[in-house]
């Protein structure tokens, strides 16, 4: 155990994520090697870089999806390096995938109620919830804080890409969320689509702090403060969203190699 | 968006909106589930004592074992073998602890104690089946339930302590209080289709809790599940607890209906007849099981006689129930509730068609409205 000392420095230390020296392996392959990164508490930050540069992966030891090879994760001060998805899951954390990861055999309402539930007591109860259920309030809620309200007795297998989308983000912010990693939420989306994405990340709540990894650079660039570059497992580039798009490095590595 | 995902959905056939709204319970508004509830409460008036046990009382009691497998299957997505031999290890419980004819066996308790024992020994076997079952996956699940099968039928064949080897337990007693005799056809008919009941609305009541959407997300997606806060594996430990005591009160009946239990009854043909039972009638809705066991039943009972008059083999009566099987799979990816269902939907998409869009509209209008705010 922790002593109390070690506990308040940690908190102290006030980081809403801390990664330290973490390195997830792959057999012989390196996805990620040596990333240390520090988020606070209500940052917003994107992470870019190419195919392969290890974004996802490093979503994935936040989660706990892959534990790290090695490195620690703190998440508000607690070493959550060992702690399985759900454990981190119920301390705050959230996540979107990038290829939308939904219970398609459920409606909408019920999938967003899965979510609600999840982060709360009672996920074993056998008794149904009521018509004043307080998560089946909250569930509608979020169905509509996400524009679903339409479809939300629809099985997910019949919606439309873009409302998949959308249901994926909804998932991610029930209960009480204090950080939620955003992975590509852009990505399929009309033009249309991604202003109403923009519009529900930048009305969330000051204090919920996120990372997005985005493609689409009028996206990612609209919706936070710092940027991190990652290129083959590493960090390669810190800094204001402005510093990235002009740094001559970047613009070479990424921004002037995507658009071949 | 509003826009356009307000024109997806008004172009999304109303038949799948109202197939959901049709999964509520109870289903008080079908009048087809009114008419067989009350064919099943009359039947001793119309059914003789054959048909009313050896059809329509096993039938049940195999549709409980099956509705077990279902509840795995169809809810958390879980393939087990094993369900038939939980509910021959409650049997086995119950003649053990219970009264039977072999005294140095039995230890003679009443039956109102021996089969608590047996429900709550049956409930943790299979529970500690479970525990191992949930770490593999699809095909392995379904190995490694077989082989607890398995093994249980070779030991009980070779234990002469407990479980008396290849000759079982016999004239196992039967509950006889406030004067009646209950293993008589009509009580025990009463008994047999008063536990069904109960099973089957327990199931369909838990597919819509919490405990029993969670489940859904975990057989739709387990990774996802755990990225909501839900522990994965302890779900399916517990999905297998209560599948385990559905199969052990299943167990109990199938005692009392034999008076006798041997290791013929707990046979790894057995364990797939149960899977068979369960997928010929369907493993997406509770109703499945209990379909698929009375063809089973009926099959199995007179198929004997039609292939003889045929002038075959009446011993071949597996090869009408598994063309049967192959069929059925065949045409349907879910059973003979499969095939209902799409029926029913052709039928209603013929009906809304015709006389336009009803009920549900509203609803969706308001749904609409506030999109667009």
């Amino acid at each position: 155990m922790d002593s109390v000392a070690q506990r308040l420095s940690a908190v102290g230390a006030g980081a809403a994520l801390e990664l330290r020296g973490v390195t997830r392996m792959f057999g012989a392959l390196a996805a990620l090697t040596d990333v240390t990164i520090t988020v606070r508490p209500g940052e917003r930050r994107a992470v870019l870089g190419s195919n392969g540069a290890g974004k996802t992966t490093l979503f994935n030891c936040i989660t706990g999806d892959f534990p790290p090879s090695s490195g620690t994760i703190r998440f508000f001060g607690e070493d959550v390096t060992q702690f399985p998805p759900y454990e981190r899951i119920r301390r705050g954390l959230r996540r979107t995938y990038q290829i939308s990861a939904l219970f398609p055999g459920l409606t909408v309402q019920d999938n967003v109620y899965l979510a609600c539930r999840g982060v709360s007591r009672g996920r074993f109860s056998f008794l149904r919830p009521g018509q004043n259920d307080a998560l089946m309030h909250a569930a509608e809620n979020l169905v509509q804080a996400v524009h679903l309200m339409g479809v939300k007795d629809q099985h997910v297998a019949e919606l439309a890409h873009g409302q998949q989308r959308q249901l994926e983000i909804a998932l991610a912010l029930a209960g009480a969320p204090r950080f939620v990693l955003f992975d590509e939420p852009a990505a399929g989306l009309s033009p249309t689509e991604r202003a109403e994405l923009i519009e529900i990340l930048t009305s969330l709540p000051a204090h919920i702090g996120y990372i997005i990894i985005e493609h689409d650079m009028d996206v990612a660039l609209r919706v936070v403060e710092s940027v991190t570059m990652m290129h083959n497992g590493r960090i390669f580039k810190e800094g204001r969203p402005q510093e990235i798009e002009s740094d001559p490095e970047v613009q070479e590595l990424y921004l002037g190699g995507g658009h071949e | 968006m509003s826009l356009a995902h307000d024109a997806h959905v008004t172009v999304r056939p109303t038949a799948a909106v109202q197939g959901s709204k049709l999964r509520g319970w109870p289903e008080i508004d079908n009048p087809a589930a009114w008419t067989v509830a009350a064919i099943l409460l009359i039947m001793p008036l119309i059914a003789n004592g054959f048909f009313l046990i050896e059809i329509f009382a096993t039938a049940l009691i195999l549709g409980i074992m099956a509705l077990s497998l279902m509840f795995l299957a169809g809810y958390g997505g879980m393939v087990s073998l094993m369900q038939l031999t939980i509910a021959g290890f409650s049997a086995y419980m119950v003649a053990v602890f219970g009264v039977s004819g072999n005294a140095n066996i039995s230890l003679g308790w009443p039956w109102w104690l021996a089969v608590p024992m047996a429900l709550a020994l049956a409930t943790m076997f299979g529970t500690l089946g479970g525990a191992l079952a949930v770490r593999t996956e699809g095909i392995y699940t379904i190995m490694i339930t077989l082989a607890i099968g398995a093994a249980f039928y070779y030991f009980t064949n070779q234990n002469w302590a407990i479980f008396n080897g290849h000759t079982g337990i016999n004239t196992v007693a039967t509950p006889h209080f406030w004067g009646v005799n209950w293993r008589a056809d009509i009580p025990y008919y009463y008994i047999v289709l008063a536990v069904a009941a109960l099973c089957y609305f327990a199931v369909d009541y838990i597919s819509r809790a919490p405990f029993g959407l969670a489940l859904q997300g975990v057989r739709d997606n387990p990774r996802r599940m755990a990225a909501l806060g839900f522990h994965v594996n302890a779900h399916r430990v517990a999905a297998y607890a209560f599948a385990s005591f559905v199969a052990a009160l299943a167990g109990v009946l199938q005692v009392w209906n034999y008076g006798q239990i041997s290791p013929g009854s707990v046979s790894v043909a057995a364990c797939i007849d149960i899977l068979i039972i369960a997928v010929v009638g369907g493993i997406t809705r509770p109703i499945g099981p209990f379909i698929g066991a009375l063809i089973f039943v009926l099959l199995r009972t007179f198929a004997l006689d039609f292939l003889v008059k045929l002038g075959l083999d009446g011993n071949r009566f597996r090869l009408l129930i598994g063309l049967g099987f192959l069929a059925i799979v065949f045409w349907s990816s879910d059973g003979v509730i499969g095939l209902w269902q799409s029926w029913r939907q052709r039928q209603r998409s013929g009906a809304v068609s015709s006389s336009g869009r009803r009920g549900r509209v509203s609803g969706r209008g308001s749904g609409q409205g506030s999109s667009h705010g």
